[in-house]
Parts: structure tokens; C-alpha cells; sequence
């Protein structure tokens, strides 16, 4: 019979997780599921359900790292942070919008392994996870890492929780690096520039030393669809460029960057509308009517011509825009054909993936959600997790069919 | 020496002969070291109190040559040690009297600078310095830097996930990876991540980042490379104690300032970097530090004013700025040659690598005082403080009977007691034979058996620099049974819907 498990601490999730080893019957890890609708659907009887696990447990601000349970609502994390100036520095998307499912927990961030512009600058869940406690598919209670920033004491589990949507282990507790809010933030904003041109604009942006930490290009539909007017009524393709950090300081670089686009129309935004814009692109809001939405990793320098190779391939594809220097690009698509390997066959080759985030269940159990790999990378993947869970009990499918 | 590895196994150093013939058509007689004396350079690494020549030392220059070399290797049940620059100081790359030394030397090449992506394609054996030159004439660096650059091999700093004095604020090896080539013991090679961001599935590369060679020998390695920033200074600031210097490092990043470095050295460490290259640094102080800011130059003004003011209000004596880019290198000079500066003190010195919550600094530094008295041994500290990360230097003469055992049994203690105010046995030096032994004081069996799982992923016969990092090799036969208690009344009282 279906039923869901509510553990209220480690070990009752340990018991639980034991015990469907033992019975060999899967179950759905989730935090507030509000990210259900990324990854493989997941077919199992029982439901793991950690959303009791929840609350800050250690926060020191001058020491740069917090300490939750993983069942702890995002919000509730960013508020905390926010009250002492802080902030998580990766900037994680926030799939609400997309899913229409709330906010979401704080370990279901580093499951997913989420980042939003700042990435190239600050890295993604990944770089901010220092450690954490967790019941593996054997039903074990195991800790890796710490609380500080330099610790090379044993293999980086750490990495590898992020990312692995509780397909190795369920988070139990994690600590993780958080830094200072900036003081101001700027966004430049470039009008008119052709995809290429503004390829090539981010490119020098970020090759610059001023420290740009958001470098995004919406074409003019998605532009189109902005709340911040400067963008919205353009009627143009936007480049932005957002500088974050004290005030001399950004003032400083934000004019030497103007200076590197001479004779190409240009705006600025200042704090409330940079903020707006940028949760906008890392909420990929401009896609939010598109069916299907693709996530795109390319080289950066790759994303125009990728986008436009997918384009001629007669995919019904309906809106794009680039964020993080064109690295990486969110792609909309009308109908109810996923296009999976069609789109995937002109990523640059061996360089770049691509990750369905939008599409009915039964297209996301039926078509590849992830990048599939290579064979020997394949057999590698699944010696991890049976490291890790023996008896695929944890999310099985959620990644890959079969694993 | 108190540190033992496991007992050779005579069977396979008898079947090097086996293994030399099957690599015949494969790696020429000029990339094989089997003569004593040709093995004698590699007998040790940074962790000169232990050597041991290997079986063999063999130098690939080819993908191809390093596949065919595991295949064989795991066939013929013999070991293979990964070695780099040979500058671990953890004894990572070790030598073991039955394995054979894997050294990347001759992978030497900088395959590709691409500036509009911002990285560079590199063969394992360049050094690390050797990136960031290869891409300064285009205005670029390779941001982490270990003190050891010149020497160091990137690819032993993505064993050893490195650190350096810029890592407060750029990040350890780790966070500037794009991509790694990797060959498995059992010869396949696998490509993770690229020049895109976050590779597809597991992050095989973030975990492989810090293996220190016991999951699979890289053979090429894409780095993020970052433009050099615009202006650089640096303050030298003198404190009357420790704790006043600690205070001052806490505040600051309280403060929300992440300078670009943040180092400190105490008394007998000042007094041994002045007198090795005269930086000019006082010595009339108890703690030095060292804070570098970096950015455009209104911001660095900005910034030297505010951590000025800081230190100040913690009692700081003396706060120099630099005002060029010569001063600001003299400034670094002293700290940069701290450990031979420490090994003029001393005919040897052990260099310990604990990392610990910043706010527990004056504590620790206290501990290491008392236990350097418990032990009648001499330590200098260096650290980057701004992360937390001590370098306690122990001072011993290895010619005095007993006197290394001491020194190891000091080390352990700091190590100890890191581990104890919250801290951890290494920052970026590695376990490697070193801290093999501490690892049960951070971590219980079922923990270490976790990890040891994942190396069974990879090397499910513990071919790949055994003896490193695990107190003890368990059989990965036995890692993996579980032991299930069937039948059993699940959670009796565990909330149901
Ligand atoms: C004076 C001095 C100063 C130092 N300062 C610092 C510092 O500031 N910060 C810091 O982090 N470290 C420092 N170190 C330590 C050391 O330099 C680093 O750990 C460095 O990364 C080791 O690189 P290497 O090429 O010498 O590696 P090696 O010593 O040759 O090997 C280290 C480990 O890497 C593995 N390995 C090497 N190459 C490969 C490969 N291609 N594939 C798989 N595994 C491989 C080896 O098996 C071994 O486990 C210092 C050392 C010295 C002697």
C-alpha cells in the first residue's frame, strides 16, 4: 500500500531508509517536492518525505557558514541571511515560477545543484556545500566535510551529494559557506546588439577586470517581456551587465565598463531594478508560457551559434534568452515533442549538455531529462551509486532510466 | 617513524619483469627507470622524513601509454603511486617498494589558451606557475597559488584540491576547474566537464578534485583563468599579541570585506623571514599580518582605509601600505620563504596544515604554546587567516635519536586539538600517509566506510596508491555487504499518512 514516511529526525530516517532496503521498496526522497518537476518522474510505492527536518541550527555570520536541516524553507534561510547582510552567494534559481509548487527547502537546492548569473563568478551549490550528514541507501547515518572553507580531510562527498537529487543519500544536515551582501549594484544595459555582438560583448566584459557578476543578453521578445521598463520597452535585444560590490568601487568600474562600448546605446539600472531584472533571468521568467523548457550548458563563446543551429532544426522553438555570458541558455518550445535528440545533436560537439527542466510527466519518463553519457562514464555512474545505495532504492530513475 | 605502510608483496614485485615485457611495444625503454640509482631522485616526497624507492618509475607521455600502463598494472596485481612536482607534504606521492611510480613529468604541454571562454587546456605534469605565464601577456592568471608554484604540478594540485594565499577570495583548485580528462585503473578514459559550467550527471570532477590519486590518474585539466585585477596593495600590520591580530582578521570579514589574502605569522616566524630576505618587517611584535586587496584602485583605497581602522581599533602598533608594486612583493617576500626561512632555524622541520574556525585562533595558538613545551620542541606558525588555515611549523633535528618521533606526536596533537575546537586534520595539504592514522579523530568507521566505498567505485582492488589516506585497506567484498535485518517491525512509532 502507498504511504508516505514523515521522519522527525536522523533516526527515524535511518530506520526508514533501512527498512526499504531491507524490503527492497523504493521510495521518493523529497523535500517540499517543489521540485518534482525536474528530473525522471520518480515510480516508487512510498514517499520520503523530510520537510520535518527543518530549521536553522548554527549561524555565525562572522564566520561565514550556516547550519540547517534540510527540510528548512528557502525563505526561511534567506530571511536569516538578509537580517545579518548575507547572502547565498550562488544565487539559486528559484523554480516557483516555472513550477507553480513554492519556494522549496534548503537541501533541495544542493540536490539540484542549482546556480543563477552569478555562477561564473561565484560557482553553484557545489562550490558552498562544506559539509553535511546524511543516511545513505544502506540506511546509514554517515557525515563528510566540516564547517570551514579549507578541508581537503577524505574525498569531497560533498560535491557529489550536490546534484545527485538524493539518488546517493538523503540530507540529514548541511553546513555551508554564505557571504556578505554587496553594498550597491549596477546593471549597464546595452541596446540592439545581435546575438553574436553580444557574445562577443560578454566575452570582453568578462575579460575585463572589473569584476562583472551577471552577464545576460535577452533577444528583443524575451526583452519584451519585463517588468522593468528600460528593458520591456526597448524594442530591442538587451545586453546586461550587473557590477556588484561598495559603492566607490562600482561606481569606478561601472564606468570604465560603459567606456568599453562606445557608440552602442546603453542604460543603466540602479539597486531595485538591477534586482528585478536579474531575479527575472534567473527565473527565466521570459519562458514561463513555453511547454517545454531546455537548459543549455555551451561553452560560452558557442551559445549563439548553438542556439541557432537548434533553431534550423525545425524544433518548434518559441523564446531563448542567455544568461551567465551565453554559457548558459534557457530555450522555450511549443508542442508536446521534447525535440531531445534532435536539440542535443547540435550542442558543440563534446562540450556542453543539455537538461529538460519543463515537460509533462509522461515526456520526462519517456525522453532523456539529463545529458546521457558515454559508456564508460555510464558503467562508472553506476558503481557510484550502488557505492552509495545497493539496492536503488533512493529516487530510482530520478536521474537516469534505470539507475 | 612511526608511520607504516603495508607489508610489500614479494608475488608482485616478482612479476615486474611480466610487466616490463607486456609494455614493451608500448612505452620505450627511455621512459622506464629500473636501476637503483636512476630510482634513488624519486625516493621521497615534500615529506622528507620517509623514503622509499619504488619498483619502477615509469614516465607516459601518451594517454594511450598511461591506459595501457593501469591495464597491465591491475592485471598483474601491481600498484601504482601518481606523482606530479613531488612536493606533497603528506607524503601523497610516496613511493611503495611494490608499486610502481606513475610520473606525469613529461606531460608537460599548455594545449590551448581560449581567452573568449575565459579558460586553459592543460597536460597534467605543467606547473602551476607555468599556466598563469602562459596567459599574462594576455592579461589573464590562474587565480589559486600554492606556495610551492614553480614546483607543484596542476595536476597534483587537482589531487590535492590546493590552496593559496588568494583562495579567501578566489577559491582552492577546486572552484576553478572546468574540466578533467581522467583514466580509470581499468584503462578506460573519461572526459568530465569541458569548457561549459557544471558538468551533466555526478560530479565525478568534484570529487575526484582532492583524491590525492587513489581514483584515477589525470591526463588533462581545463582551468577557469581569471583577468588580473587592476591595482593590487597590501598592508603589513603588527600586533602586540595574537589575539589582537586574530580579532582584527574576524572583524574585518565581519565587516563583509573578503580580501584577496589574508596572512599572519608570529613572532619566531617574523624573526625567521626577516633574517632569511629582510622584508623589513617589525620585530618588535608578537603577530604580523599580511592583507591584500585587490580590484579597481578607488576601491582598494577604499577598502586599505577601512581594514586600517579596524586593525587599529584592535590595537595594531604598526600598519604600513604599500605604495608599489615593489613594496607590495617585498611585503609578500618574507611570508613566501617562511618555510626555508624556518629551515635555517633547524636542520628539519615537519609542517602541519590544521584548519580551524577563525574566532577560535588565540585559543589554538595558546594550545600549540602549551604542547610545544609538553614536547621540549620549537614551533613557528604561519597561517592563512583569513580562512583559518595554520601552518604550524615543528622544529626537530632527525639526527637526535627520538626527536622525529616527538615532532610527529606534537604534530598530532595540533592536529588533535583542531580537530576538537571544530576544526579539521587538513586545509589543503592532503591526508596522504601523514594524517592516514588521525582520520578515526574527524571521522567513525561508518563515515571512513563511505568514502572507502567510493574508492571501490573506482579501484575495486585497491591498485591506485594504496596505504594513503585510509588507517586501514578494507576489501571492497566486504565494504559491501549489508547486513539487512529483515522482518523486523519497522518504525513503530514513525508518523505514517
Ligand atoms: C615549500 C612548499 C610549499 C607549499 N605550499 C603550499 C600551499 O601554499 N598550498 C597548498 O595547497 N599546498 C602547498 N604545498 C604542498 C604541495 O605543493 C601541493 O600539495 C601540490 O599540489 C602538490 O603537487 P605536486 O605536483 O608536487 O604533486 P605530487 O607531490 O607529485 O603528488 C601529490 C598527490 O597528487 C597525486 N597526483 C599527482 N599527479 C597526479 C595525476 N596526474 N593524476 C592523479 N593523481 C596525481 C599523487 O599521487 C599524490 O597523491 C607546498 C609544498 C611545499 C614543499
Amino acid at each position: 500500500m502507498a504511504s508516505t514516511l514523515k521522519p522527525r529526525d536522523t533516526r527515524d530516517v535511518a530506520e526508514a531508509v533501512a527498512w526499504a532496503a531491507a524490503e527492497g521498496q523504493p521510495l521518493e526522497v523529497l523535500g517540499h517536492g517543489s521540485k518534482r518537476g525536474l528530473g525522471r518522474p520518480v515510480q516508487a510505492e512510498h514517499t520520503l518525505d523530510l520537510s520535518a527536518l527543518s530549521g536553522i541550527l548554527s549561524y555565525e555570520p562572522a564566520e561565514l557558514f550556516m547550519t540547517a536541516r534540510p527540510g528548512t524553507p528557502r525563505a526561511e534561510i534567506e530571511a536569516a541571511l538578509a537580517a545579518r547582510g548575507q547572502m547565498l552567494p550562488f544565487e539559486p534559481i528559484d523554480l516557483a515560477p516555472l513550477y507553480g509548487a513554492g519556494g522549496g527547502s534548503i537541501g533541495g537546492i544542493f540536490a539540484a545543484n542549482l546556480a543563477g548569473p552569478r555562477r561564473f563568478k561565484a560557482g553553484a551549490a557545489r562550490d558552498h556545500l562544506l559539509g553535511f550528514k546524511a543516511v545513505s541507501g544502506r540506511g546509514e547515518s554517515f557525515k563528510s566535510g566540516g564547517t570551514v572553507v579549507k578541508n581537503v580531510t577524505g574525498y569531497d562527498l560533498s560535491k557529489l551529494a550536490c546534484g545527485s537529487f538524493g539518488t546517493l543519500a538523503c540530507f540529514t544536515e548541511i553546513t555551508f559557506k554564505v557571504l556578505p551582501a554587496a553594498e550597491k549594484t549596477r546593471t549597464l544595459l546595452l541596446f540592439g546588439l545581435d546575438e553574436p555582438a553580444a557574445i562577443a560583448a560578454m566575452a570582453r566584459a568578462g575579460g575585463a577586470p572589473h569584476e562583472v557578476s551577471g552577464l545576460a543578453h535577452l533577444p528583443a521578445a524575451a526583452a519584451a517581456l519585463s517588468q522593468v521598463g528600460y528593458v520591456r520597452d526597448a524594442g530591442k535585444p538587451v545586453t546586461a551587465m550587473r557590477l556588484e560590490g561598495t559603492a566607490i568601487s562600482v561606481a569606478a568600474r561601472l564606468e570604465a565598463l560603459r567606456g568599453m562600448f562606445p557608440g552602442i546605446a546603453q542604460e543603466e539600472l540602479h539597486g531595485m531594478n538591477s534586482g528585478r531584472l536579474w531575479t527575472e533571468i534567473r527565473d527565466v521568467a521570459a519562458l514561463l508560457d513555453a511547454p517545454l523548457v531546455w537548459r543549455l550548458s555551451v561553452p560560452p563563446s558557442e551559445g549563439a551559434a548553438t542556439v541557432a543551429r537548434m533553431r534550423s532544426t525545425g524544433a518548434p522553438v518559441t523564446g531563448w534568452l542567455y544568461d551567465q555570458a551565453g554559457g548558459q541558455i534557457w530555450l522555450g518550445l511549443d508542442g508536446s515533442d521534447a525535440a531531445a535528440d534532435k536539440l542535443r545533436r547540435e550542442l558543440p560537439r563534446g562540450d556542453g549538455h543539455a537538461t529538460l527542466i519543463r515537460a509533462p510527466d509522461a515526456l520526462r519518463a519517456a525522453a532523456a531529462v539529463f545529458q546521457p553519457e558515454p559508456p564508460a562514464l555510464v558503467a562508472l555512474t553506476r558503481r557510484v551509486k550502488g557505492a552509495f545505495d545497493p539496492k536503488a532504492i533512493l529516487n530510482p530513475g530520478r536521474m537516469w532510466a534505470g539507475i | 617513524m612511526t608511520l607504516a605502510m603495508p607489508k610489500p608483496d614479494a608475488e608482485a614485485m616478482a612479476r615486474l619483469p611480466d610487466l616490463l615485457t607486456r609494455l614493451k611495444g608500448v612505452l620505450p625503454a627511455d621512459n622506464v627507470i629500473v636501476d637503483p640509482r636512476g630510482l634513488k631522485p624519486y625516493e621521497c616526497d615534500a615529506l622528507t622524513a620517509y623514503r622509499q624507492p619504488p619498483l619502477a618509475v615509469f614516465l607516459p607521455e601518451t594517454v594511450a601509454q598511461v591506459a595501457a600502463i593501469l591495464t597491465a598494472c591491475d592485471a598483474l596485481g601491481i600498484k601504482v603511486v601518481p606523482r606530479g612536482g613531488g612536493t606533497s607534504l603528506s607524503g601523497g606521492s610516496f613511493p611503495l617498494a611494490d608499486g610502481v611510480l606513475l610520473a606525469m613529468g613529461k606531460f608537460n604541454r599548455v594545449l590551448e589558451v581560449d581567452i573568449e571562454n575565459r579558460c586553459a587546456r592543460v597536460q597534467p605534469g605543467v606547473t602551476n606557475l607555468a599556466i598563469s605565464k602562459a596567459v599574462e601577456h594576455l592579461g589573464f592568471y590562474y587565480a589559486p597559488d600554492p606556495s610551492s608554484q614553480i614546483a607543484c604540478s596542476i595536476g597534483g594540485n587537482v589531487a590535492e584540491n590546493s590552496g593559496g594565499v588568494h583562495c579567501l577570495k578566489y577559491g582552492l583548485t577546486t572552484n576553478n576547474l572546468l574540466g578533467l580528462e581522467v583514466v580509470l585503473i581499468d584503462g578506460s578514459v573519461i572526459r568530465l566537464g569541458g569548457k561549459h559550467l557544471d558538468a551533466a550527471g555526478y560530479d565525478l570532477m568534484g570529487v575526484l578534485t582532492g583524491s590525492e590519486g587513489l581514483l584515477g590518474v589525470v591526463t588533462e585539466v581545463t582551468v577557469r583563468i581569471l583577468p588580473k585585477p587592476s591595482t593590487a596593495r597590501a598592508l603589513l600590520i603588527g600586533f602586540p599579541s595574537v589575539e589582537s591580530a586574530g580579532d582584527a582578521v574576524a572583524k574585518t570579514i565581519a565587516a563583509g570585506i573578503i580580501p584577496a589574502g589574508m596572512e599572519m605569522m608570529d613572532r619566531p616566524a617574523i624573526h625567521a623571514a626577516e633574517a632569511f630576505c629582510n622584508a623589513g618587517y617589525p620585530l618588535d611584535v608578537e603577530a604580523l599580518s599580511i592583507v591584500e586587496l585587490d580590484g579597481p584602485p578607488a576601491e582598494v583605497d577604499d577598502l586599505m582605509q577601512r581594514v586600517s581602522e579596524i586593525a587599529r581599533d584592535c590595537g595594531a602598533v604598526s600598519i604600513r601600505a604599500s605604495n608599489s608594486e615593489d613594496e607590495r612583493l617585498a611585503f609578500w617576500a618574507g611570508r613566501k620563504a617562511a618555510f626555508p626561512a624556518v629551515g635555517r632555524l633547524s636542520p628539519d622541520y615537519l609542517c602541519m596544515d590544521g584548519t580551524i574556525p577563525r574566532h577560535r585562533l588565540a585559543e589554538v595558538l595558546t594550545g600549540i604554546t602549551r604542547l610545544s613545551g609538553k614536547h621540549g620542541l620549537r614551533v613557528a606558525n604561519v597561517f592563512h587567516a583569513g580562512d583559518g588555515n595554520l601552518h604550524p611549523l615543528i622544529l626537530y633535528d632527525a639526527n637526535l635519536p627520538g626527536e622525529l618521533d616527538r615532532a610527529e606526536a606534537f604534530g598530532a596533537d595540533i592536529l588533535r586539538l583542531c580537530v576538537e575546537v571544530g576544526g579539521v586534520l587538513t586545509g589543503e595539504h592532503g591526508v596522504g600517509i601523514e594524517k592516514r592514522d588521525l582520520m578515526g579523530t574527524m571521522f567513525d568507521e561508518i563515515d571512513l566506510a563511505h568514502q572507502e566505498r567510493l574508492k571501490c567505485a573506482f579501484d575495486p582492488n585497491h591498485r591506485l596508491n594504496p596505504g594513503k589516506v585510509f588507517p586501514v585497506l578494507h576489501r571492497c567484498a566486504e565494504l559491501g555487504r549489508m547486513h539487512v535485518h529483515r522482518g523486523q517491525l519497522p518504525f513503530p512509532d514513525l508518523p505514517r499518512f
